[in-house]
């Protein structure tokens, strides 16, 4: 057996760091990705026309009913066989970001629904058109009674999105597997990933409680 | 002055409004009562289009609508139409997600295109009149039932209507608070304001009504005067339903008539 020494992770700290930075970019821009196309699924299952919201119901099903790791794989290298190429960075966030935005499409939907209807009635009584009721009205209530869950699915991408290491994006999971590469020492590069991980976790949640608490101050 | 002529308003098979013809005075307040179901909010929501109706014409000032079974409205102009006049819901219905001077600028900025800063004057000229300005930053759902209402009447007066539509505007409150919402109902009516509420509130109709149109099952019965209908009323059926509204009003010790 091999004594543990958290000591060979001081070289390579540098790296882990680099890879912790790429996974709160992901994170961030997946996250928003995730977050708006979630609210344009929703508005499209809702209010287009059939000729619309068939194809992207269609393609929610796909993306909901397939394993993300087929998903990048599709989006990164199945792409470029139709002249399509991707960087890798891109490919990852637009994965992570559509996966997303299925689930989240799912709870904002729910949530548009849950608005009374009342609202409407007050919003047209003063003038609001259909989108102008929608945007100001409708989907800002629904955003504030679902944050909870959809914090919960920007947690869930958060530690997903290490998965986006088999395209070879150099986020946290990747640093330390290059690290592990040269030094044969998994264990400490391993807990030391988790431990970053759940520091990324930490201020991700601390910023959802905050966007919470203003929420609450408004109902 | 408000026309509504011969409006039909048709639910599937169920005719709602059977050809309701009523004129409303600039600058009076009329109010709408009769038994639950006869077609009270259905007739206010005709008024601002919330309902289109089946057929018949609707007037406000100088725009007329007309309508037709199974002819199509063009949302402009029921747009129009409908930024002639507030409405006041039993539920208050105002924005949670905005602070009540937000509530009453919503419609001016983004209906209107006015700018922030006009805007935020009105408002806050308008919730001085409903005595809300002490609590202009104030979340919606820190507010009593009255004070939302009241908030609600300022966000329905913003765009200047030509008419105020009120259905059942103390319902949902307790007496007490019940109260300041009909004060403030009745201060805009004696500043010449139009109205037109829907009521069970005898205290709210007696204190604030110059004209009553009683309203069952569809049709006008009766209309006129609020000391005629209310005391002397001509039709039988009026004359049931006036008694039983007393009769509640004073199980409930409420207002004199
Ligand atoms: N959106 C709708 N769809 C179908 N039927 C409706 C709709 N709105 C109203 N009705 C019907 O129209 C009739 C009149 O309803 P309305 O709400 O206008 O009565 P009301 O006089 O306001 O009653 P209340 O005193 O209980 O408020 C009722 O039979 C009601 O069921
Ligand atoms: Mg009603």
């Amino acid at each position: 057996m091999q004594g543990l020494a958290f000591t060979v992770v001081a070289p390579y700290w540098d790296l882990l760091l680099i890879g912790a930075w790429w996974t709160a970019v992901l994170t961030v821009s997946a996250g928003a990705l995730s977050f708006v196309g979630g609210i344009l699924f929703a508005v499209i299952v809702l209010y287009a026309p059939n000729i619309v919201a068939y194809p992207v119901r269609a393609c929610m099903w796909v993306f909901m009913g397939t394993p993300l790791l087929l998903q990048l794989f599709l989006i990164y290298f199945g792409l470029v066989q139709i002249g399509i190429d991707i960087p890798a960075l891109a490919a990852g966030i637009v994965g992570l970001g559509l996966h997303f935005a299925v689930y989240n499409a799912d709870i904002i939907r729910a949530g548009i629904v849950a608005v009374d209807v009342g609202q409407t009635e007050g919003a047209r009584s003063i003038g609001f058109g259909k989108w102008q009721t929608l945007r100001h009205v409708v989907i800002p209530q629904a955003i504030r009674n679902t944050a909870p869950p959809i914090g919960g699915n920007l947690i869930a991408l958060l530690k997903e999105s290490s998965i986006v290491s088999v395209i070879g994006i150099a986020e946290l999971v990747h640093s330390a597997q290059l690290a592990i590469s040269e030094t044969f020492r998994p264990f400490e590069f391993y807990i030391t990933a988790a431990a970053l991980y759940y520091i990324l976790n930490l201020v991700l949640e601390a910023a959802l409680r905050l966007f919470e608490r203003h929420v609450e101050a408004s109902r | 002055m408000i026309g509504l002529s011969n409006i039909e308003k048709r639910f599937g098979d169920n005719l709602v409004l059977k050809g309701v013809t009523v004129t409303i005075a600039e600058g009076s307040v009329t109010a709408l009562v009769g038994p639950s179901g006869g077609g009270k909010s259905t007739l206010l929501r005709c008024i601002n289009l919330l309902e289109i109706p089946t057929s018949g014409t609707v007037r406000i000032g100088d725009e007329t609508l007309e309508f037709h079974p199974g002819g199509r409205v063009p949302a402009r102009d029921i747009q129009r139409l409908r930024l002639q006049t507030g409405m006041v819901f039993q539920n208050f219905q105002l924005f949670p997600h905005r602070t009540a001077i937000e509530n009453v600028m919503e419609g001016l900025v983004t209906v209107l295109k006015w700018a922030p800063e006009r805007a935020r004057e009105r408002a806050l000229a308008l919730l001085e009149k409903v005595g809300m300005a002490h609590k202009a930053d104030a979340w919606p759902a820190t507010l009593s039932g009255g004070q939302q209402q009241r908030v609600a009447i300022a966000r329905a007066l913003a765009p200047s209507p030509k008419v105020l539509l009120c259905d059942e505007p103390t319902s949902a409150l307790d007496p007490e608070l019940a109260q300041e919402v009909v004060d403030v109902l009745g201060k805009l009516a004696s500043e010449g304001t139009t109205m037109v509420m829907a009521t069970h509130d005898l205290r709210l109709a007696s204190k604030i009504a110059k004209e009553v149109v009683f309203l069952d099952a569809g049709v006008v019965v009766e209309n006129g005067p609020a000391a005629v209908l209310f005391n002397n009323p001509e039709q039988q059926r009026t004359k049931r339903f006036i008694a039983t509204l007393k009769q509640e009003a004073e199980k409930e010790g409420g207002g004199e008539v």
